[in-house]
């Protein structure tokens, strides 16, 4: 099965050239609550394609679906397909597990482990009984996290130790020293000041040179400032439930200058949030 | 008397609490201090108490009370030896058999094994263990454990004689079903505060180890158990602490017999049950040296208290102060 994935990493096959994740989600439900329908989101290699709207429209169910990380809970199924680079992500042969190792994920709240900062860095490394020098990996992820500098002489302290904003990069070199090919991030600033927030957008323009970013964000302005692609979605509750659904999509130019739907329109105008 | 009530408006209703509201917070501060001193008042005069009737013991004794093997009463000759070593070898035997299932049981019904409503039953009847009377751990271990283990034990002990441990045949009553008997009795509590443990650790930091890619194990090794350590090494104490001072069925099951070894299947004797198998027909030196006796089982049992909550404080501060 880790055959199936690892030929992940070979883009021959894939639908639409360019097209890294081909998601396409009818129906999510959580029990009996349908959270998302309709929503059809490519994500393009090499890009940053941002999830904004309202909150409770599904924007984090819909990434969690990408790397089955709602396979955590109890409840979750789903119509439609995810094909990761061509291959069925919940095909039957395929573990969640080496799903998650391809595509790495970045939380709301910063959730480094109770260890030391190189061991949180070295974590996904030793998972996947890398066999290189340790130290480098660790540096260069660290390093291209912006982070290095500020913790590089205390490596041996506790990742709980660093404040919220080093925190946070702290999981995104976490999440970027096994070299996964797409990195899901889920309001990675939501829990910081501007200029740790600012840090880490420059960082997400940095890393996209080698990776491709789902990027779910609160803040409409850090989409136009990050985001090639812009998936705005929605909550509709005419039938009785609160169901999220994909509005429009496309380049982000586009969303927040020439909005084709009017639902977007009023929303990036701020008429509701 | 209320000096904002001008930055009150119309509608507004804001205002100082009552004074009712206040008494009762005042109260309710005052009553939880003094049940925390209370607690710590009787610990104090219970210490009080049986070392002041020790000190008889412990002037014509000494130390040597703590080194000496021998236990007669017709030549006055105490010493408690065999019964410390058994203590802290029952325990620490029944740690490690109640330690690794106790903790495997706390994984098992907090990492989504089984679904929510199964694990709650599992739990209800780990915990119905504590409410089974020491009497009746005892006789089980007489009746059921000691007939079960004998023909294994006898089999190690002709083939693997020369192991320290396997060193003794099992005529009956010894360490071994003690210690089995033991480790049941210490099991809920050190699955239930394990469980605690692991149920405190952040969702956030389980979805970090996940997200990683790694496998439930993985997580649940390199990322829980490390996670909930501190937790979990306070259920361990707790547990070696309560196995310290049990008496009943150890004073049914470890034999009695004033013996130092290593073998599992030797009997023993534990303070505890040395304790209240001669308090009943004890002269009156006998009971100062008892108290003696109960004193060091009462500091044993303090002096592992107290290093476990200080490692236990030491490696959360390494840790970086909590989560
Ligand atoms: N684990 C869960 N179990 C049940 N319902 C959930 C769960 N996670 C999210 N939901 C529901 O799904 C809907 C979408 O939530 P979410 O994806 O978190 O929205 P967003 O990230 O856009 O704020 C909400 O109505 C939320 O209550
Ligand atoms: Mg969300």
């Amino acid at each position: 099965m880790s055959a199936v994935l690892a030929n992940a990493l070979n883009p021959m096959g894939s639908p639409a050239a360019g097209v890294v994740i081909d998601c396409r989600l009818d129906k999510i439900f959580y029990g009996d609550f349908l959270a998302v329908r309709d929503s059809h989101v490519p994500i393009q290699k090499g890009q940053i394609t941002g999830f904004i709207g309202p909150s409770g429209c599904g924007k984090s169910t819909v990434l969690r679906s990408l790397n089955r990380m709602n396979d955590l809970v109890r409840g979750f199924r789903f119509d439609g397909h995810v094909h990761f680079h061509g291959q069925d992500v919940y095909g039957a042969n395929v573990d969640p597990v080496v799903v998650r190792r391809y595509i790495g994920m970045v939380f709301q709240q910063p959730n480094p482990f109770a260890m030391s900062i190189y061991d949180n860095v070295a974590f996904g490394l030793k998972l996947n009984r890398f066999k290189g020098d340790m130290d480098e990996r660790v540096e260069k992820a660290l390093r291209k996290a912006a982070i290095w500098d500020e913790v590089k002489d205390k490596l041996k302290n506790s990742g709980l130790s660093l404040s919220g904003g080093q925190q946070q990069r702290l999981c995104i070199a976490r999440a970027i020293a096994t070299e996964p090919s797409v990195v899901l991030m889920d309001e990675p600033c939501s829990a910081l000041d501007p200029i740790a927030t600012r840090k880490i957008e420059e960082l997400m323009l940095e890393l996209k040179t080698k990776y491709t970013i789902a990027l779910v964000t609160h803040n409409m302005q850090q989409a136009t400032r990050v985001a090639d692609k812009t998936a705005f979605f929605s909550v509709d509750i005419s039938k009785g439930g609160r169901t999220g659904y994909l509005v429009e999509l496309g380049d982000t130019r586009q969303i927040f200058e020439d909005p084709r739907e009017e639902l977007t329109k009023q929303y990036i105008s701020g008429e509701f949030s | 008397m209320n000096m904002f009530e001008q930055a009150r408006s119309a509608d507004s209703v804001s205002g100082p609490p009552s004074k009712g509201d206040y008494f009762f917070d005042r109260a309710f501060q005052w009553l939880a201090k003094a049940f925390a001193w209370a607690i710590l008042a009787v610990v104090a005069a219970l210490l009080l108490e049986v070392g002041s009737k020790a000190i008889p013991a412990i002037k014509d004794y000494h130390i040597g009370f703590l080194t000496s093997t021998t236990w007669d009463a017709n030549k006055d000759q105490f010493g408690i030896l065999p019964e410390i070593w058994g203590t802290l070898y029952s325990s620490f035997l029944a740690l490690i058999i109640a330690g690794f299932f106790g903790v495997m049981m706390a994984i098992f019904l907090t990492q989504d094994f089984l679904p929510p409503r199964l694990a709650a039953i599992f739990r209800i009847i780990v915990e119905l263990l504590a409410a089974i009377p020491s009497v009746v751990y005892g006789l089980w271990g007489i009746f059921v454990v000691i007939p079960a283990i004998r023909p294994l034990a006898n089999w190690l002990n002709e083939t693997f004689g020369m192991i320290p441990f396997f060193s003794t045949s099992l005529s009956g009553p010894g360490m071994l079903p003690a210690a089995l008997v033991l480790a049941i009795m210490v099991l809920p509590t050190i699955a239930a505060v394990s469980q605690d443990a692991l149920r405190l650790v952040p969702y956030r930091i389980k979805e970090a180890a996940y997200g990683l890619g790694a496998t439930r194990w993985e997580a649940i090794l390199r990322v829980m158990l490390p996670t909930a350590s501190t937790g979990i090494f306070g259920a361990l104490v707790l547990g070696f602490g309560r196995a310290l001072g049990e008496t009943m069925a150890l004073a049914m099951l470890v034999g009695n017999s004033n013996q130092i070894s290593l073998s599992l299947f030797s009997p023993a004797n534990t303070l505890a049950a040395l304790l209240a198998l001669n308090f009943p027909e004890a002269g009156e030196t006998e009971v100062k040296v008892l108290m003696y006796a109960a004193l060091v089982l009462m500091l044993i049992t303090l002096a592992v208290n107290v290093a476990g909550t200080a490692i236990m404080t030491m490696t959360n501060k390494q840790a970086g102060g909590g989560r």
